[in-house]
């Protein structure tokens, strides 16, 4: 848990039963009329999506955004000297003051627009890894990663001979802080975690992490593909070096990303990759360098992504975070309640402070079987290994079947889920 | 619920229930590890191989009802059959679940009639397919991983 407005909804453990009440003043009937897709029909059944860990459905505000600047806004940014060159500009740069101000950057050149988290998380390891790791230095992740926040960091260790260790986590599923904490020594050059799992909810302590990880001298990468859709995020706060994220997963566009990163540090680091914008002047001897956040945005970028990007952070601020936690948490918990009614099913993941991500195995049937009767009945759950085999391998299985909550979801959801588990229990008993 | 029954036959429950040929063999000629990363499905085939003859054949491994029932309903249907047949059986089968059935006659398909469901489902086809591009692989005399993505 990291910051109040979070903490102020009660946790998992609260024996209070607070699962049987009504979250007030946030109609999601109303708010599910903004997701075109949700009033669809998927093999005959109304769409029960549950999926939205994977990624997030698109409200209409989004949709319009992207129609609007292929209709109207359409140009290259940062060239023409043109009317559209110029709107298209401002539209994009504006679409950075919202990131900035989403998650309370100091300075709008902190902000740079990747691909997604994955690309985000690629720039800090090929860009400041490879100028600031080498031989014998260490890199700390944690055993709740997925893949996105494995692989670039071993792909740094094997280049420069430095060693990627692993912060253990409990039964539970969460984090072994102080374990985390003996790990840190002077060889540790960086420690990357999630804020939260996309496997198993978890929501770590980040701001705790980052105090031992500074006073010890490491720097922090935050990868909040899924905290920002979860938690309200403040960047000066949590105090990290690094904080990466998509747009998918916050109700955007996908294909596009974000990555923080503290003035100081972005400064110094290397350009990644070359090409059009990221340079102030080329020729055949010597190129300059264009100043952040140019310097890491080569190439024409992702505009229309970005505009409708911002679209969708106005639209999640416009329903006010707060709100999304506590409906996501009011969601958690009735779920969570309902699916332990279920015989032979047990819930992976246990961890006090959660998103609303249920990840869960049913007793003699593998999880691909879930989803496939699942699937025919509307509900739309991710199975498998959620881009995080070590995890699985940590609780000794293949692969788990998980629903997802995100802020159109609704209690009655949650009943398709478990009235769609029964059919699968009625199939394979 | 119709879709569903045709997938889960009671001959795919039944195998998935209590496979066939499910353990290690210590002298196989062939072994090969089969995998599916996007859904974490691992089997291992073990051949005896004679004479251009399968004498035995059995897997270890886990995963999903189908991909787990087609690997033992595999195994029971290729014990004696010639390396040639167990290929024309791959064919077979690899036309019956991805749709393309016509012209095997239900005396060829045997238990293997049992998959014709997954050709209604094609996320499911490589959990039906994996122990046989396993099979083929360990047949070839290969020994390296298999993998069907």
């Amino acid at each position: 848990m990291t910051n109040a407005t979070v903490s102020e909804v009660p946790s998992v453990l609260d024996p209070e039963p607070s699962a049987r009440r009504e979250v007030p003043s946030y109609d999601v009937e109303r708010i599910r009329k903004d997701f075109p897709i949700l009033a669809r029909d998927v093999r005959g059944r109304r769409l029960v999506y549950l999926d939205n860990a994977a990624t997030t459905q698109k409200p209409q505000a989004v949709i319009d955004r992207i129609i609007q600047y292929y209709t109207q806004e359409n140009s290259n940014v940062h060239r023409g000297v043109h009317y559209l060159s110029e709107l298209a500009t401002i539209q994009y740069e504006n679409a950075r003051g919202t990131v900035q101000r989403f998650i309370h950057a100091r300075d709008i050149k902190e902000v740079i627009f990747t691909r997604g988290t994955t690309e985000s998380i690629n720039l800090v390891a090929q860009s400041w890894g490879r100028a600031n790791v080498g031989e014998g230095d260490e890199i700390l992740i944690t055993a709740i990663e997925h893949h996105s926040n494995i692989v670039p960091w071993q792909m740094l260790c094997a280049e420069k001979k430095a060693t990627l260790r692993i912060a253990p986590v409990n039964d539970a599923g969460e984090l072994i802080v102080e374990e985390l904490v003996r790990m840190l020594h002077p060889r540790v050059k960086l420690v990357a975690l999630n804020h939260a799992s996309n496997a198993l909810g978890t929501i770590n302590p980040v701001k705790r992490i980052v105090a031992a990880a500074h006073a010890n001298g490491s720097l922090v990468l935050i990868d909040g593909a899924q905290g920002v859709p979860h938690t309200t995020v403040d960047v000066q706060d949590l105090g990290c070096d690094f904080y990466a994220f998509s747009s998918h997963k916050v109700y955007g566009p996908t294909g596009v990303g974000v990555l923080y990163g503290r003035e100081a540090l972005l400064d110094e680091m290397p350009p990644w990759q070359g090409g059009g914008d990221m340079i102030l002047s080329v020729s055949y001897e010597k190129t300059t360098y264009n100043a952040l956040p140019y310097k890491f945005e080569a190439g024409t970028p992702n505009i229309e992504g970005v505009v409708a990007f911002a679209a969708a952070l106005d639209y999640v601020k416009g329903l006010g975070l707060e709100a999304i936690a506590a409906h996501e948490h009011d969601l958690l918990l009735y779920a969570t309640a309902r699916l332990e009614e279920i015989q032979g099913l047990r819930i992976i993941g246990r961890a006090a402070e959660k998103a609303a991500v249920i990840s869960f195995v049913l007793e003699g049937v593998h999880p691909h079987d879930i989803g496939t009767i699942l699937d025919q009945e509307g509900v739309a759950i991710r199975t498998g290994h959620h881009c995080a085999q070590p995890l699985m391998m940590r609780f000794n299985v293949p692969a788990t079947g998980r629903a997802s909550f995100g802020l159109y979801n609704t209690r009655a959801e949650a009943d398709a889920l478990v009235g769609a588990l029964h059919k699968v229990i009625e199939v394979f008993r | 619920m119709s879709d569903l029954r045709e997938l889960y036959q009671q001959v795919i429950l039944d195998h998935n229930k209590n496979p066939r040929n499910f353990h290690e063999m210590p002298d196989a000629t062939n072994r090969v590890d089969g995998y599916n990363p996007l859904c974490g499905d691992h089997y291992t085939i073990f051949l005896k191989l004679e004479d251009g003859t399968i004498r035995e054949l059995s897997f270890t491994g886990s995963g999903c009802a189908i991909s787990k029932a087609s690997a033992s309903v595999m195994s029971a249907t290729l014990k004696g059959k010639s390396k040639e047949e167990a290929e024309r059986l791959f064919d077979t089968f690899h036309g019956l679940v991805t749709g393309d059935s016509s012209g095997l006659s239900a005396a060829e398909l045997g238990r293997l009639a049992a998959f014709s469901g997954v050709s209604e489902f094609p996320a499911r086809v490589k959990c039906a397919t994996l122990a046989w591009h396993t099979l083929k692989s360990a047949l070839d005399g290969k020994d390296e991983k298999v993998s069907t993505e």
